[in-house]
C-alpha cells in the first residue's frame, strides 16, 4: 500500500510539474498536431479512406511515445540538475518508486495529445472513428500508457551514465515511430524489423488501440502489452540497484 | 587608419567571433550530442518519411530524401542559430556581448555562418542515407547543382534561424519558438506534402518561408534538370534568405535596445 500511495502521489506532483512548464506545455499541445497534420494530408492526398482512419489512429499514439521518448531519458540528468538527485537517492524508499512515477507522468500527458489528435483529424479533416469495443479500447489506452511511462523508466535507468541522454531520447522518436508500426504497417519493413518491434510495447498498444477502435481481436495484443510492462519494470529495477551502486563507488551521482 | 581599421575589426569579428561563439556555445559539437542529434535524427527522420510515403502512395522515394535533406540543414540553421544566440543568455556573457562596441552586424551574422557550414554537412549526410538506404539515385552529374541548391537554401535556412534566434534577446528559453519553427518548415515548405496538396493559405505562407523554392529546385535537378532551368527558384530562395537576415538584424538591435531598456538582458 505505501509503494502504490508513493507511486500516486509521485505522479501527482510530477504531473503538477509538468503542466506547469511552458516549454513542454506548447511543445505538447503543437508537437502532436503537426505530426498529424502532416500525415492526414500525406493519406489525404493518397485519396484512401482506410489508410487514413489507419494514420489517425497511429499517429494519435505517436503523442504518447513523443511526449515519453526525450523527457525519460533526461529524467535523471533534469533531477541532476535541480540538485535533487542525491537527495530522491537518499530515500529510504527504493528508487524505482520515485522514478516509476515520474515517466508514468510524461506517458500520461500523451493521453492529450491521443484525444487532440483524434479531435483535430475529426473536425478539421472529416477523419472520424467509430469505436468497435469501447470497453477494450478503454483498456488498451491506460494499458498502452502504462507500459510505455514502463519503457520510458527502463531507458532513463538505461542511459543514465550518459551524460548528453536527452539527446539519444530525442533520436529515438522516429525509430520507436518506424519499428513499432505507428503510421507504417510493419509489412513494409524488412524481415529483420520485425523482433524488434515485437520487443517493443508500443507496437502492441498501438495494435489493441487500432483493433478495439476497428475491429478484431484486441486482448492478445493488451496482454502483451502488459507482460512486456512488467518485464520492463522488473529489468530497470534490477538495472536501478547496478546503476546506482557504481555511481555511489565512483561518486559521479551529482556530475552534471 | 580608422576607416580601415572599422572593416578590418568587422571582419575579425564575424570571423574569429564566429568560430569561437560556436566552439563555445554550440554544445552539440561533442561527438556524444552532435551524432544522435545531428546525423541520427535526421537519418531517422528521412526514413520516416520515405516509408509513410511508401505506404501512403504519393511520391517515391526520390521526393522524400530530397525534401527531408535539404530540410534537416534546419537543424543546424535554426536549432544551432537559436543555441549560439540563446546560449549567451544561458552562460550569462550577453550582457558582456552587448556591451561592446562591436558590430552588430557582424557579430550576429559570424554567429550564422559556421551555422551554414553545419547545415550542409547535415544535408549531405542525409543525402547519402538516401543514396544508401532507399531508392534514391541521382545522376552524378547533378551532384554539384545539388550542393549549390542545398548552401543557398541552407543558408537561407540559417537566416529564418537568425529572426528565431533573435527571439533568444527577447525571451527566456529560445527553444519555444525553434521548436515550432522546425516544424513549421515541416509543413509548410513542402518537404513532404507536394505544395499543390496544401491548402491555398498555407502555400502562400509556404512560398515566403525558406527552403520551400529550395525544395523544389533540388527536386528537379535531382530527376535531372539544368541550374539554368531552376535559376528562378534559386534566386527566389536567395532572396528570400536576404529578407530574412535583414529581418533578423532589424529584430536583434529591436531586442537589444529593449533589453537594455528593461534590464532583461541578464534574466534566465
Amino acid at each position: 500500500m505505501k509503494a502504490l500511495r508513493l507511486v500516486a502521489i509521485g505522479w501527482l506532483f510530477q504531473m503538477k510539474m509538468l503542466s506547469r512548464s511552458s516549454f513542454d506545455g506548447l511543445l505538447g499541445i503543437l508537437w502532436p498536431l503537426f505530426f498529424a497534420t502532416t500525415a492526414f494530408f500525406m493519406f489525404r492526398t493518397s485519396h484512401d479512406s482506410r489508410a487514413l482512419l489507419y494514420a489517425a489512429l497511429g499517429s494519435s499514439v505517436m503523442g504518447i511515445w513523443s511526449s515519453t521518448s526525450v523527457a525519460a531519458s533526461s529524467a535523471l540528468q533534469r533531477e541532476r540538475w535541480y540538485g535533487t538527485l542525491e537527495a530522491i537517492v537518499g530515500t529510504p524508499a527504493h528508487f524505482s518508486l520515485v522514478l516509476i512515477p515520474i515517466t508514468l507522468a510524461m506517458s500520461t500527458v500523451g493521453i492529450y495529445s491521443m484525444a487532440a489528435t483524434l479531435l483535430w483529424g475529426r473536425f478539421l479533416f472529416g477523419i472520424g472513428v467509430h469505436i468497435v469495443h469501447p470497453l477494450l479500447f478503454v483498456i488498451a489506452v491506460p494499458t498502452t500508457v502504462l507500459a510505455i511511462g514502463l519503457l520510458g523508466f527502463l531507458l532513463s535507468v538505461t542511459v543514465v551514465r550518459y551524460r548528453t541522454a536527452w539527446a539519444l531520447g530525442n533520436a529515438l522518436e522516429y525509430p520507436v515511430w518506424l519499428v513499432c508500426g505507428f503510421l507504417v504497417p510493419l509489412s513494409l519493413f524488412p524481415d529483420w524489423v520485425r523482433p524488434i518491434s515485437w520487443a517493443l510495447a508500443p507496437t502492441w498498444g498501438v495494435r489493441a488501440i487500432r483493433q478495439a477502435a476497428l475491429g478484431g481481436a484486441p486482448l492478445w495484443p493488451v496482454a502483451a502489452c502488459i507482460g512486456l510492462a512488467a518485464l520492463y519494470g522488473i529489468a530497470g529495477t534490477l538495472l536501478v540497484d547496478t546503476v546506482l551502486r557504481s555511481a555511489r563507488r565512483t561518486a559521479t551521482l551529482s556530475l552534471t | 587608419m580608422t576607416a580601415v581599421r572599422l572593416p578590418m575589426s568587422g571582419a575579425r569579428v564575424f570571423f574569429v567571433g564566429g568560430v569561437m561563439s560556436y566552439r563555445a556555445l554550440f554544445s552539440w559539437q561533442s561527438p556524444t550530442f552532435y551524432i544522435p542529434t545531428m546525423l541520427a535524427h535526421p537519418a531517422f527522420q528521412i526514413l520516416f518519411f520515405a516509408y509513410l510515403g511508401r505506404f501512403s502512395h504519393v511520391r517515391n522515394d526520390a521526393f522524400y530524401v530530397v525534401g527531408n535533406a535539404v530540410q534537416v540543414s534546419a537543424m543546424a540553421g535554426v536549432f544551432g542559430v537559436a543555441m549560439t544566440i540563446g546560449g549567451e543568455r544561458w552562460t550569462q556573457t550577453l550582457a558582456p556581448l552587448l556591451a561592446t562596441p562591436a558590430n552588430r552586424m557582424a557579430l550576429f551574422l559570424g554567429r550564422a555562418l559556421p551555422q551554414i557550414a553545419n547545415g550542409f554537412v547535415v544535408s549531405a549526410f542525409g543525402f547519402l542515407v538516401g543514396r544508401l538506404l532507399l531508392n534514391f539515385d541521382p545522376p552524378l552529374s547533378s551532384l554539384p547543382r545539388l550542393a549549390l541548391i542545398v548552401l543557398v537554401s541552407t543558408a537561407a535556412c540559417t537566416g529564418f534561424g537568425l529572426v528565431v534566434g533573435a527571439f533568444g534577446l527577447r525571451l527566456r528559453d529560445v527553444f519555444i519558438f525553434s521548436n515550432p519553427a522546425y516544424f513549421l518548415m515541416l509543413l509548410f515548405c513542402g518537404v513532404n506534402v507536394p505544395l499543390s496538396a496544401l491548402p491555398h493559405w498555407m502555400q502562400i505562407v509556404g512560398s515566403g518561408m525558406p527552403l520551400t523554392h529550395g525544395i523544389a529546385a533540388a527536386r528537379e535537378v535531382a530527376a535531372g534538370a539544368s541550374l539554368s532551368s531552376v535559376s528562378t527558384l534559386v534566386w527566389k530562395e536567395a532572396l528570400i534568405g536576404a529578407c530574412y537576415f535583414l529581418a533578423a538584424y532589424l529584430l536583434l538591435r529591436l531586442f537589444e535596445a529593449e533589453g537594455r531598456r528593461r534590464a532583461s538582458l541578464e534574466l534566465v
